[in-house]
C-alpha cells in the first residue's frame, strides 16, 4: 500500500514540474523544476527497485548538469521577455502535436495489456543475481559484457568535455604579445639607447 | 498494485511535455534544451521500468548510456550556446539561418 501512495506521490510531483518546467516565465524558475523533476524521476526507479539509476540520476543531473544550467542561465544577461513573445503564437501547434503524440502514446498502453506481442524474452544472461544489491548486480554485468560501451562513453564524455573548452575558450588580448627571449638576450645597449649632444636652447628631432 | 502500465503513462506524459516544451518555447534555446533533458529522462524511466519488469539488467545499463550522453550534449550544447550569445548578444534561436549552406 505505501508503495502505491510514493508511488502516485512521486508521479504527480514529476509530471506536475515537467509541466512547470515548459510553462514558467523564468528560466531560472525552470531549472529548479527540472530538479524537482529529476529527483522524483529518482524515487520513482528506487520504487523500481533501481537505486543505483536512481542515486546516478541526483548526482549528475542535479549535481552537475542542473547545476550547469543555472551557471549558464544566471551568466548570460538575456532579455527574457523579448524570448516569451512567440509563445502564445506556437501554442496551438505545439498543443496539437502534443495531445496527438500523448493520445497515441496512451493508446499503446492500453493495447499494450489487450494481447501480448512477443518480441522475445531475455535469455536471462543480464538477470539479477541473487543476493546482491542492484549496484553489485550492475557492476557485473557493466565490467564484464558491456565494457568496451563503458569506456566508449568515457570517450563520448572526453570528447564533449575537451570540445566544450574549445568552444568556450577565448584567448585573452592582454597575453598575445609573447615574450621573445632569443631576442631580448640579442639586444644591445648600442642598439637601444643613442648619446646626443644638443646645444642649449634648441630640441632634439627624434 | 503498480505495474509496468503506470510507469509507461508517467513516462508518455514527461516525454509529451518535453515535446510540447520545444514547440512553445521555440526561441529560448535553454528552455529546449530542459525540454531535451526531460525528454530523456522519459527515455530513463522506460528503460528502467522494462528492465524491472524483465527482470534484465540490460535496461539499467542502456539508462546509464543514455545519461552519460545527454550529460555531453547539454555541455556541448551550453558552450555553444555561451559562444552563440558572446557573438549575438542574444539567444534567440528562430533566426540562426546565417551560416546558409
Amino acid at each position: 500500500m505505501i508503495q502505491v501512495l510514493a508511488f502516485y506521490l512521486f508521479a504527480c510531483l514529476a509530471v506536475l514540474s515537467g509541466a512547470l518546467v515548459v510553462l514558467s516565465r523564468n528560466p531560472v524558475h525552470s531549472v529548479l523544476w527540472l530538479i524537482l523533476a529529476f529527483f522524483n524521476a529518482a524515487g520513482l526507479m528506487v520504487l523500481a527497485g533501481a537505486e543505483f539509476i536512481a542515486m546516478l540520476l541526483v548526482i549528475v543531473y542535479v549535481g552537475a548538469v542542473a547545476v550547469l544550467f543555472l551557471f549558464v542561465v544566471m551568466m548570460l544577461n538575456i532579455d527574457f521577455a523579448e524570448l516569451r513573445a512567440g509563445f502564445i503564437k506556437n501554442a496551438p501547434l505545439g498543443a496539437l502535436v502534443a495531445v496527438v503524440l500523448l493520445v497515441e502514446l496512451l493508446v499503446v498502453v492500453i493495447l499494450g495489456q489487450a494481447g501480448p506481442v512477443t518480441l522475445g524474452t531475455p535469455d536471462g544472461s543480464a538477470a539479477p543475481l541473487l543476493g546482491e544489491g542492484n549496484t553489485e548486480n550492475i557492476g557485473a554485468l557493466l565490467y564484464t559484457r558491456y565494457i568496451f560501451l563503458f569506456e566508449l562513453a568515457g570517450i563520448v564524455l572526453l570528447v564533449s568535455l575537451i570540445g566544450a573548452v574549445v568552444l568556450t575558450h577565448r584567448e585573452s588580448r592582454a597575453i598575445r604579445a609573447h615574450q621573445n627571449i632569443a631576442r631580448q638576450n640579442a639586444r644591445r645597449p648600442e642598439d637601444a639607447t643613442e648619446l646626443k649632444q644638443p646645444e642649449s636652447g634648441k630640441g632634439v628631432s627624434l | 498494485m503498480i505495474g509496468i502500465e503506470h510507469y509507461l503513462v508517467v513516462s508518455s506524459i514527461l516525454f509529451v511535455l518535453g515535446v510540447l516544451g520545444i514547440f512553445l518555447n521555440r526561441k529560448n534555446v535553454i528552455i529546449i534544451l530542459m525540454a531535451i533533458e526531460l525528454i530523456l529522462l522519459a527515455v530513463n524511466i522506460n528503460l528502467v521500468a522494462f528492465s524491472a519488469a524483465l527482470g534484465d539488467l540490460t535496461g539499467q545499463v542502456f539508462a546509464m548510456f543514455v545519461l552519460t550522453v545527454a550529460a555531453a550534449e547539454a555541455a556541448i550544447g551550453l558552450a555553444i550556446l555561451v559562444i552563440y550569445f558572446r557573438r549575438r548578444g542574444t539567444i534567440a534561436v528562430d533566426d540562426v539561418n546565417r551560416m546558409k549552406g
